[in-house]
């Protein structure tokens, strides 16, 4: 576990920014499967929002559908993606492919896996820029040497294949491939996750520094809590399909106000204070082929019990929806309202 | 460089054991060469002329030296392209009988297995790639089924339809009767117009197997991040199907490939039967009915080192198109 102290971020106050991205009462399906049931999510200009929640809560599949490379069987059943106040959903298929890596790049899960192994690192960005651009194959030689500069690592790698480099040297790579072309978001799909410790901290610091210098948002995904804590600005918390909180990262860790996120909060220890015994989270997340009825996280929530028999109604029959709890603080939580 | 040097020292190893296999096998079986001529003979007719016996030996080999001075013998006249005398052709050298019927063989197979993989690979790349378009529903199982025939029965109907009632191609020899085997338009144009029906047979046989293979290789293969990844890039579609998921989905078909040639010089016999087409396999089977030893194990030799020769080729293609193979 890499926990540090949180970092003030001059970008915190994200309020008056302009919206980039803006997921509106999304449902993806894979069959009959709803992995994201209804979404809704925003992305300010120049801001860092973190998305974290357990495997399989429909983190990555966000991350996808923003990305617009669903595949089959996945798809998009319902709500809207806007960019920049324009719906992705029905464009025509050659708009999309114009959209992707110019307007949102990514950094994959796993990006070990993300370079094609036959083909030179060089001749991967050749390949994307002139996707996009009238370039000839020497400029955009050339600039992939200045981005690979950019992330620390010698512009002659450009000759390179991904076998000849290391796990921390690739995932630098496929991060100066995501900012070739400028986009306003780099989706970052558990960018660190297969990476060693100390490595994990260099690339996370190099992603804050060319978040500061070059101003792109950042939707930040991983399974790590205390990792958002250090970069996000903003944190929303998932959970099967849904989003359940979302607020500014400190408060979010200080004052989590939904039960799933007080577990996550505690279940990683603090690195100074008293030592508390750490509770963590009983159970395990539900099959979203046949989700529990109401609040999905009833049964395993330390709040839902008979004896409270109208708030056990409530939350095993009504699906809570998000509502404001503080400035720019939404939980979605029967209990929460209750004490409003 | 080590990579490539302990290749070498590989096929040079295989090279030895295909020649001393191919000297050991004949003389591992029961009687010999000389036995076979004097089976024929009464018993009235050896006791008339004493010497008979050693006569033909001398004339056929084999004999009375030992086994260790026949395989220096045989190898020493290996060196010089020497495989002894044909007997069903004689007088003519084993050598130049291969040569006159080889080229026709090596053009024929060496023609139909390559366009059977490169055919069979570009569908098999696009049926994965459009999963339940019209490719995989329609292409992938009519390929399949006509893969599931043996080469000599669909040679034998394609004779029938084609050839005999619809009368589209020739259907049999290597070029019309009455040409001069040589480089000029008329025998060019004729022998091409007497491979296709053999060349179309053999595909047939081998396409299939090269769609299912390339298919599913093809389906792990798009599933790896760095398809994904290309998508993400904005890449037109085509480009990633190409460059990026069929450029690596093509390495574990393309070893298959030179085992695949060993199986098609198997079948090279049964089509060219059918066919009566001149080349080495016919050669093959007659010189097998005929007892000609000299010819058919010269021709198995030369099977053993087509093998060799593809197998070759096929570790230096990996060797360019993988950098991986390069680094090892």
């Amino acid at each position: 576990m890499t926990v540090v102290e949180p970092t003030v971020i001059p970008g915190a106050q994200t309020e008056a920014r302009e919206t980039l991205v803006e997921v509106r009462d999304l449902r993806v399906a894979y069959g009959d499967v709803v992995a994201v049931d209804g979404v809704n999510l925003s992305i300010a200009a120049g801001e860092i929002l973190g998305l974290a929640g357990e495997s399989g809560c429909g983190k990555t599949t966000i991350a996808n559908t923003v990305m617009q490379v669903l595949r089959p069987p996945a798809e998009i059943v319902g709500g809207s993606i806007l960019f920049r106040g324009d719906d992705l959903v029905g464009r025509k298929p050659e708009e999309l492919r114009k959209y992707r890596w110019r307007n949102v790049s990514m950094v994959f899960q796993s990006a070990m896996n993300a370079l094609n192994p036959v083909m030179r690192v060089g001749d991967q960005f050749v390949d994307m820029m002139r996707a996009h651009e009238h370039i000839s194959k020497d400029d955009a030689l050339a600039r992939a040497g200045e981005l690979l500069d950019l992330v620390g690592i010698d512009r002659r790698r450009t000759r390179a294949y991904a076998h000849e480099l290391s796990g921390g040297m690739r995932q630098r790579v496929i991060i100066a491939m995501a900012l070739a072309l400028n986009p306003e978001l780099v989706i970052m799909d558990e960018p660190t996750t297969a990476l060693d410790v100390v490595v994990q901290r260099e690339i996370l610091q190099q992603i804050k520094d060319l978040q500061e210098q070059l101003g792109f948002a950042v939707l930040f995904i991983t399974h790590d809590l205390s990792l958002l804590f250090e970069v996000a600005h903003r944190i929303a918390i998932m959970y099967a399909g849904e989003v359940v909180e979302e607020a500014p990262a400190a408060e979010l860790r200080n004052a989590p106000r939904h039960p799933y996120t007080s577990g996550l909060v505690s279940s990683f220890p603090p690195l100074r204070g008293p030592i508390e015994r750490m509770t963590g989270i009983p159970g395990s997340p539900p099959d979203l082929a046949s989700p529990p009825a109401g609040c999905r996280f009833h049964p395993r929530c330390p709040n839902c019990v008979p004896e409270e028999s109208e708030l056990h109604r409530l939350q095993t029959t009504v699906r809570p929806v998000l509502r404001n709890v503080g400035p720019s603080h939404r939980v979605a939580c029967h209990l929460v309202e209750q004490q409003r | 460089m080590r990579w490539f040097a302990r290749r070498c020292l590989f096929y040079v190893f295989a090279i030895w054991v295909a020649l001393t296999l191919n000297f050991l096998l004949p003389r591992l079986m029961p009687g010999d060469p000389a036995g076979g001529v004097l089976a024929r003979l009464s018993p009235s007719q050896i006791q008339a002329n004493p010497g008979i016996i050693q006569t033909y030996r001398a004339l056929l080999g084999g004999g009375n030296k030992s086994v260790w001075q026949d395989y220096i013998a045989y190898l020493h006249r290996l060196t010089h392209f020497n495989l002894g005398i044909s007997t069903s052709n004689y007088p003519a050298p084993v050598s130049e009988v291969i040569g006159r019927t080889l080229p026709y063989s090596i053009a024929l197979v060496g023609v139909a297995v390559l366009l059977a993989f490169i055919i069979g690979t570009g569908i098999g790349m696009i049926a994965a790639w459009k999963r339940g378009g019209t490719v995989d529903t329609v292409f992938v199982p009519a390929l399949m089924g006509l893969g599931a025939f043996p080469a000599f029965f669909t040679a034998l109907l394609c004779v029938y339809f084609f050839g005999l009632k619809l009368g589209w191609f020739p259907i049999q020899h290597a070029y019309a009767s009455g040409l001069v085997p040589g480089f000029n338009w008329a025998f060019v144009a004729s022998a091409l117009r007497h491979g296709e029906l053999p060349v179309l047979v053999i595909m047939a046989a081998f396409t299939g197997g090269w769609v299912l293979n390339m298919r599913t290789v093809m389906i792990n293969t798009i599933s790896e991040d760095y398809v994904a990844m290309a998508q993400a890039k904005g890449l037109k579609d085509r480009r990633v199907m190409t460059r990026y998921a069929g450029r690596n989905a093509i390495l574990p078909p393309l070893n298959g490939f030179a085992a695949q040639f060993a199986g098609a010089v198997g079948g090279l016999v049964f089509v060219e039967y059918v066919f009566s087409y001149p080349g080495a396999g016919l050669t093959l089977q007659q010189a097998a009915l005929g007892n000609d030893y000299p010819l058919t194990q010269g021709l198995l030799l030369v099977f053993a080192f087509a093998v060799i020769v593809a197998n070759f080729a096929m570790d230096m293609l990996n060797f360019l198109l993988d950098p991986r193979v390069r680094a090892s």
